[in-house]
């Protein structure tokens, strides 16, 4: 499968291969003993997956290369790994080596960007509530300079961050030497004006602004509108709009909230702005319907201007069934078209421009629909899985159970079944499609629907927005898997 | 040695220039904002040759610190050898206005605006321009942005054939992919048009405007709106009609309301550029409908534009639009269901009265008024008696006293403190227009009732009100109404109450005049002095030293001093402090008439 050929994937072989991972072992992540936790240079990674010689040697690289490549293929995509107490933002981009605009990328690999702690366990004394650390949403912004900008939220407090590339360092002090002795005031005898030498390259974080104090319940969702100035938040009842560059107030544009809490019956579990359109957004609820809003029509969004709602089967009606169709991630096609919604069991492709029912339905593991109930009993009915769209918005992907991931090519109705896991993951190694055996007799290579570990759940993924590379979470993993090249 | 001697003068400026980078961000700001003093030492060539390359290269730091290096660098130009070498000063400023927080980009913009105007002509051209090119091609939308301010500085002064590429970059920059330039160049539009040749605003500007006023992001249409108002100065009354106007029509019936916001919030700038025609036409019209519009946002902008809109008619046909059009419109508001609306018309309708005249006052705007009084939300009522004034002139205040006494006492009364705190503010206004029979027989009352309030910043409002009354009234009158109330409060057995006796002669005695304050007054201070409160103790030293200017000399040393002293070795600390302090603070005081007297 050529490089060219990038809409889409080949599911009769999965020529999806392992091009990097990193462990997000305890020894991996933690700030050492001696880094303060605000500590934000680069660090290289102690115990990832070995890497060749000439990757590190690309770190010294000169930096002007390093971000045009960047701009020049927007390289760049983020994962959130949430399953660790670590919260860490991780950059990846590619290694650089041949790397071009007009060639195919050479087989990639990927080492750490940046990491750094976005948040800090805090404590709401007015509530005496606990605020963790946990980051729930991580948000890229357009870029605008040479430095990368993302917003991070945690359940009360977004962050607006800055990722800079330093590569320059100033050197002669007038009342030090150059290895640090100080000088004699009084034997000065001309000035010295600093001089600018290159040196290593250094990335720095930065945080730029804080939003707080604007949610009373916890924050599920962020999303940059296409108009660059502001950006919505979501919480289990409201949705805010801020403005980018104000930190000290945001208009609240939807409040779910009933006057007598005994009458809540559903809460928003995501919200997204539409890609293209400033004035549109979306959010979902857990009664598995999504409204859309128009921002033009009145300051205080409270009444939708479309409802999507696919009526329910009354047949396959159970005790689950309002669970299992809540929401857990709504996402915009990059043409602003479609919209796809993940529930417990399913994916849902809407048209825009029609509310009654979806316009495609992909089960993601309908094998489970037997196990509901100790899925209840073990609280994994509640598990929140993202989706995610290829650039061409030909394919879809979603996570699964037992370190299992799901492709759904639109065009031709295929889908995949892969793991990504240590065991059968090395470096460049060729990805297996798996296959649940679900009822009768089990075939070779599948895997019987009771056998499948529920604490090995893929809760993230992402796709790079030109290229077939994704990125997914799995538990304390991040695996990057690229498109086969010949 | 001679040579020693200069070293030294050198020291502190050697600190400066390696406190330029050094790690405490307060310090390498002190060193930035002290860069003038660096260059004067460093001398004019070596400030272009070393000391401006560092600085070009130095934009990794913090906001305030580049903050404070745009704004230096804008004051430069005699440090670098005057306006022969202002260009060398491009570079950093080059660099700053690329920078992605907005302050920084502004001020970068705001000294190389500064600084154009120290160049030639000639540097203009061969230096500034380029650099005015360079940001308007730019990769990234910061650099883009920052240009937009620049082309109206350069445009004046260039030649004609760098004049056309700068119209050319400027178009190019209206219709950019990124919605942040395009809102950039939307926001310097109207300046732009300013300094273009007639003809080139109507072949070159008009179809911006009219691009960008259709823009598909309602954040640049909106900005679109204020760009129209500046053009609309600039056109002949004749061109409106065809250039601007289709457009502005547009914008007021805009589907997103936060353009029609824009619009009624820039309505008064419209009517002064468009003329008395165009206003008669076509934005009496448009008014009436952003008065009705659907969004309450829309209407309250709007309705706060009532009076100077009204203001601003031809005078001839003034009243019959205002009666025929508007007014219908407004009372519709005064039963607006947003409250918003409603307060915010509250706070002008009071100004129609004067261009309505009494007779329509009394028939069309008086219902109005007594309505908005009776509102359910305190603001409305708030703002309609803060405005009382206009219509005081106009009809005079007894036509609505009888609905005014009800809201002032249910505001006063209000559950929300800061309600109540803000009706005691516009208690002496009230007062002076009710009269003093009316204020003694309904209000005087009230005034004192707040004197008691459970929360400190209304008992601390209430003192402060009393002071202004007197000031009104006269000492006579408050020895009368207010004085006896004051003091009989002393005897309170809350201690919260016996001190603000003393709040409230700390703010009377100086209005009150010497003869009250020590006849009635003092007697009850120097009383209190024995209370069994500390904290009311403490305050009577406070207040013997805040009335003591206003006493004469022999009260002060025979009764006032004793009674400090006394309290000085009082077993509290506090007390004892406060009254030293008093001592301390009166004695020269006492001294000096002492030995005044008997010299």
């Amino acid at each position: 499968m050529g490089c060219d050929q990038i809409d889409g994937f080949s599911a009769s072989d999965s020529s999806w291969d392992v091009t990097w991972r990193v462990s997000f072992k305890c020894a991996c992540v933690g700030w050492g003993g001696g880094g303060s936790s605000h500590d934000l240079t680069c660090r290289t990674w102690p115990h990832g997956t070995p890497r060749s010689s000439s990757l590190q040697a690309s770190q010294r690289r000169p930096y002007r290369s390093f971000s045009q490549a960047l701009k020049s293929s927007s390289a760049v995509f983020c994962v959130l790994l949430t399953a660790t107490a670590w919260n860490c933002a991780i950059m990846a981009s590619p290694y650089l080596s041949g790397w071009s605009k007009n060639r195919p990328p050479s087989r990639g690999e990927y080492n750490v960007y940046s990491t750094f702690q976005s948040h800090e366990p805090e404590f709401d004394y007015l509530k005496s509530l606990e605020i963790e650390e946990k980051i729930n949403k991580i948000r890229w912004l357009p870029q605008q300079n040479a430095a990368h900008f993302l917003l991070s939220t945690n359940d009360k407090t977004i962050k607006l961050w800055k990722i800079s590339e330093r590569d320059k360092r100033a050197e002669g002090y007038n009342l030090k030497d150059e290895d640090g002795r100080l000088r004699d005031p009084f034997r000065i005898t001309s000035l010295r004006v600093p001089v600018l030498m290159p040196m290593d390259l250094m990335v720095e974080a930065s945080p730029r602004r804080i939003f707080a104090n604007a949610h009373t319940y916890h924050i599920n969702s962020i999303s940059v509108n296409s108009d660059y100035e502001t950006y919505l938040s979501a919480d289990d009842l409201r949705i805010n709009l801020w403005h980018l560059e104000i930190t000290d107030r945001s208009f609240n544009i939807v409040d779910i909230k009933p006057a007598n809490m005994e009458e809540l019956t559903e809460v928003i579990t995501a919200a997204e702005c539409h890609p293209l359109q400033c004035n549109v957004f979306v959010y979902s609820s857990s009664k598995g319907t999504i409204r859309l809003c128009d921002m033009r029509a009145a300051a205080l969004c409270d009444r939708h201007s479309k409802f999507f709602e696919e009526p329910e089967d009354p047949s396959s009606r159970s005790f689950f069934s309002e669970i299992i169709s809540s929401i857990s991630d709504v996402k915009f096609s990059h043409s602003g078209r479609y919209m796809m919604t993940r529930d417990y069991l399913s994916v849902k492709v809407w048209d825009l421009n029609m509310e009654n029912r979806p316009v495609e339905t992909y089960q993601v593991h309908e094998y489970l629909r037997s196990k509901l109930c100790s899925l209840y009993e073990n609280d994994c009915i509640f598990d929140k899985f993202e989706c995610c769209w290829n650039g061409t918005d030909s394919a879809i992907m979603t996570g699964s159970y037992n370190n299992f991931f799901r492709m759904f090519d639109r065009n031709t109705r295929r889908d995949i079944t892969l793991e990504a896991s240590r065991e059968n993951s090395k470096p460049r190694a060729m990805l297996k499609p798996r296959k649940v055996c679900t009822g009768g007799k089990r075939k070779k290579d599948e895997i019987s629907v009771d056998s499948l570990d529920f604490n090995k759940k893929i809760l993230h993924t992402a796709w790079h927005p030109k290229e077939n590379v994704i990125a997914v979470a799995a538990t304390n993993n991040l695996y990057i898997f690229q498109d086969k090249i010949n | 040695m001679a040579g020693a001697e200069g070293d030294d003068s050198l020291y502190p400026i050697a600190v400066l220039i390696d406190e330029l980078r050094n790690e405490d961000v307060q310090l390498r700001l002190n060193s930035i904002k002290k860069l003038s003093t660096i260059a004067l030492a460093l001398g004019v060539e070596r400030t272009r040759t070393e000391l401006l390359p560092f600085l070009t290269d130095t934009i990794y730091d913090e906001d305030e610190v580049l903050l404070a290096l745009a704004e230096q660098l804008g004051s430069f130009t005699v440090l670098v050898g005057g306006p022969e070498f202002v260009h060398c000063l491009l570079p950093p400023l080059e660099s700053l206005a690329t920078v992605e927080e907005t302050v920084v980009r502004d001020k970068a913009v705001e000294s190389l605006r500064k600084i154009s105007q120290e160049h030639s002509p000639v540097d203009l051209e061969v230096h500034f321009v380029p650099l005015v090119k360079r940001l308007a091609s730019g990769d990234w939308f910061t650099s883009r942005t920052s240009a937009c301010g620049l082309f109206s500085v350069c445009y004046p002064r260039v030649s004609s054939t760098v004049k056309a590429e700068i119209r050319q970059h400027f178009r190019t920059l209206c219709s950019d992919d990124t919605p942040m330039v395009r809102r950039a160049a939307a926001s310097k539009l109207g300046e732009f048009a300013k300094v273009l040749e007639l003809d080139y605003v109507k072949s070159d500007i008009i179809p911006l405007f009219t691009a960008l006023a259709s823009d598909e992001q309602d954040s640049v249409r909106l900005l679109a709106v204020e760009a129209g108002v500046s053009i609309a100065t600039l056109l002949p009354q004749e061109d409106l009609e065809a250039l601007v106007m289709p457009t502005l029509r547009q914008a007021a019936e805009d589907k997103s309301w936060r353009v029609r916001y824009m619009v009624a919030d820039k309505f008064s700038e419209l009517q002064k550029a468009v003329g008395p025609e165009i206003t008669q036409n076509d934005l009496v019209p448009a008014f009436q409908n952003l008065l009705k519009d659907c969004e309450a946002e829309v209407r309250a902008a709007a309705a706060n534009k009532v009076k100077v809109f009204c203001e601003n008619l031809p005078e001839d046909s003034r009243e019959t639009i205002i009666m025929t059009h508007i007014l219908p419109c407004v009372k519709e508001l005064v039963s607006d269901t947003n409250q918003h609306v409603k307060s915010a018309l509250a706070s002008v309708i009071m100004g129609l009265s004067t261009i309505l005249g009494k007779d329509n006052t009394v028939e069309h705007l008086l219902p109005l008024f007594l309505a908005q009084l009776k509102d359910e939300c305190p603001e409305v009522r708030l703002n309609i008696i803060s405005n009382l004034d206009c219509v005081n002139e106009v009809i005079g205040i007894r036509q609505l006293s009888q609905s005014l006494l009800p809201a002032i006492v249910e505001l006063a009364e209000d559950a929300k403190w800061r309600v109540r705190l803000a009706i005691i503010e516009y208690m002496p206004l009230l007062a002076g227009q009710l009269g003093v029979e009316f204020f003694d027989e309904k209000l005087n009352s009230l005034c004192m009732a707040w004197l008691i309030d459970h929360v400190y910043a209304i008992r601390e409002a209430a003192t402060c009100n009393l002071m202004k009354l007197v000031e009104k009234f006269g000492a006579e009158w408050a020895q009368n109404t207010i004085v006896p109330k004051v003091l009989g409060m002393a005897n309170d057995s809350n201690y919260l109450h016996r001190m603000t006796t003393l709040f409230c002669i700390n703010a009377l005695s100086e209005a009150c005049g010497q003869e009250i304050t020590t006849k009635h007054m003092l007697p009850v201070v120097l009383k209190m002095s024995t209370d069994q409160v500390a904290n009311v103790r403490f305050n009577v030293a406070k207040s013997l030293q805040k009335i003591g200017p206003v006493l004469d000399s022999s009260a002060l040393q025979a009764e006032v001093k004793p009674v400090l002293e006394k309290l000085a070795t009082d077993q509290d600390m506090d007390v004892k402090y406060f009254a030293q302090e008093a001592l301390s603070g009166t004695c020269p005081l006492i001294s000096l008439t002492f030995k005044h007297t008997f010299s």
